[in-house]
């Protein structure tokens, strides 16, 4: 069962009044607040440009922020932050098969030994099992896309970060996937930071959806979607579903305007 | 269905042939137009030697002019085996050390852009002629692999960059499973070139030696029978030449063929 957002477990993840500017001037981020709970699905939602992105990378670690903390699970050698990241780009390695692709973070961490029998699972986790020898050159779109979730999975992360990671395929396989997403997030429990400029992809994934504005970046408002899980393809006819679309497209009309003003 | 498919297949069969079969059938035209032309404007030998003269000189003094083609395919390799581990190896030291390549990187430059004619007799006054052919063929072949290599170790997907150091990757990680492997379409089009440079580099160091009355090349052999006015032998030795360069040519390709085919673009047959 998926945890109750609302618990007072310690987040896995928690931005206090981030900032972000880069070099050439532009401030990405401004005080933002973010906590991550465990267990959870949540989605950062915002137009393009807004740092939802650059939200996620500092999340992960690839970005350091020019004010405010991030507070996370103590990272050592022994035990690296455990996170996987899928970005909006595939991201394989064309030289290398699927299988090689999957391993490679297995590989970087020394941990060969157990290698094969992870990348299997996580392989199979997607569906991919046939395609191990395949180059990602002889892969549709959503496949490669699988592989990447694939390789985010086969470490055992406890934190997922997915930036627009469906942005570029087509609406069936998109759909597809959406569902793949969500019945990965039930059985394994991971808590899953997804960021989407999509409405409707995010009412349909989350437990919780964090509407930001843009220039600069902060949490505008947050939303909580409580229909139940497992959700599929009548919730997304139903009325509550429709409903839920309306309520966080306003917000998210009301979050632009917010920026657009004087 | 299946007609339509069968009408494909042969028309890439075709297509196969003609690939072939085309250049060869223009290159025996002109042996003809050429032996035509000798023959009926009755050109004498020293002119233009016919293509029969030719073939057969090639073959009566095959025993030195074979010698030569050693001489110098042994050189041409020398030099781009040495161009090619010194590109390469020039490429990465630069790409892990900012500071040596700033320092370096200009001279390599230097090096490239002076003209290989000009540096070549003051080789062979410093080094033994062998080592001045050598050192000539190298100049001239290994900057477009330093060059290509550099492109290619910079031409990395940032995300991928990302990713290896979201996962702790070492640097010595980063250069061996990610730079290298992403160099290697690079690598391979600065070794296709190094590949035909460094017989022009050997090529000119022998020139520059053969006029000043010493080697043992194929360039060199040519300067000589220019001397003794022995044209139909030094027809043969540039037709010979050719052909090492074409050999070279197709040998580097099938190489980089093989390496690519199963994932680079320029590699895959597309399906069309």
């Amino acid at each position: 069962m998926p945890a109750d957002p609302s618990a007072s477990a310690a987040p896995v993840v928690a931005l206090k009044r981030v900032g972000k500017t880069f070099a050439n001037g532009v401030i990405a981020l401004e005080r933002l607040d973010l906590d991550v709970r465990p267990g959870e699905f949540v989605s950062l939602l915002g137009p393009s440009g807004c740092g939802k992105s650059t939200a996620l990378r500092i999340i992960a670690g690839l970005s350091e922020p020019t004010n405010g903390t991030v507070e996370a699970e103590a990272a050592n050698d022994a035990a690296p932050r455990r996170i996987g990241f899928v970005f909006q780009e595939p991201t394989l390695m064309p030289w290398a098969t699927v299988a090689a692709n999957v391993r490679l973070p297995l590989k970087l961490a020394g941990l060969e030994p157990s290698a094969q029998a992870r990348v299997d699972a996580a392989l199979a986790r997607v569906g991919l099992s046939s395609f191990a020898q395949s180059y990602p050159r002889e892969l549709s779109g959503g496949m490669k896309m699988r592989t990447s979730i694939a390789r985010a999975l086969v470490t055992e992360p406890k934190l997922l970060l997915m930036d627009e990671p469906f942005a570029a395929l087509d609406e069936i396989t998109r759909f597809r996937l959406n569902n793949d997403l969500l019945a990965l997030w039930q059985s394994l429990g991971k808590t899953v930071v997804f960021v989407t400029h999509s409405v409707f992809e995010s009412v349909y994934l989350s437990q919780r959806i964090v509407v930001m504005t843009s220039r600069p970046g902060r949490v505008f408002t947050e939303l909580l979607i409580d229909a139940p899980y497992p959700r599929d393809e009548r919730f997304r006819t139903s009325a509550d579903y429709v409903g839920h679309c309306r309520q966080v497209s306003e917000a998210l009309a009301r979050a632009i305007g917010a920026t657009e003003g004087p | 269905m299946s007609e339509a498919r069968a009408k494909d297949e042969a028309r890439t069969r075709v297509d196969r042939v003609l690939r072939v079969l085309l250049p060869i059938a223009v290159l025996a035209l002109g042996v003809v137009v050429w032996e035509l032309l000798v023959r009926v404007g009755r050109i004498p030998p020293y002119v233009l030697p016919g293509p029969r003269l030719v073939f057969s000189t090639l073959i009566s003094d095959w025993a030195v002019l074979g010698a030569s083609l050693l001489v110098t395919l042994t050189t041409t390799l020398e030099g781009f085996l040495l161009a090619a581990a010194g590109g390469v190896g020039l490429a990465v030291l630069f790409n892990q050390s900012r500071l040596i390549e700033y320092s370096l990187y200009p001279y390599a430059v230097i090096l490239q852009v002076t003209p290989i004619v000009a540096i070549a007799p003051l080789l062979l006054i410093y080094l033994p002629q062998q080592a001045a052919v050598l050192a000539c063929a190298w100049i001239v072949a290994f900057f477009p692999v330093l060059a290509n290599t550099t492109l290619g170790l910079r031409s990395v997907d940032h995300n991928l960059a990302d990713l290896f150091r979201l996962y702790g990757a070492t640097r010595r990680q980063v250069l061996w499973e990610l730079k290298l492997p992403a160099a290697l379409p690079y690598i391979l089009g600065g070794l296709k070139i190094a590949g035909g440079l460094s017989l022009i580099g050997a090529v000119v160091a022998e020139i520059a030696a053969g006029s000043a009355g010493a080697g043992s090349g194929l360039a060199y052999r040519i300067v000589e029978s220019g001397y003794r006015l022995n044209i139909p032998r030094m027809f043969a030795a540039l037709l010979l030449l050719s052909v090492a360069g074409i050999v070279i040519f197709f040998a580097l390709s099938l190489v980089s063929h093989l390496l690519l085919r199963r994932w680079h673009e320029s590699a895959i047959m597309r399906e069309v």
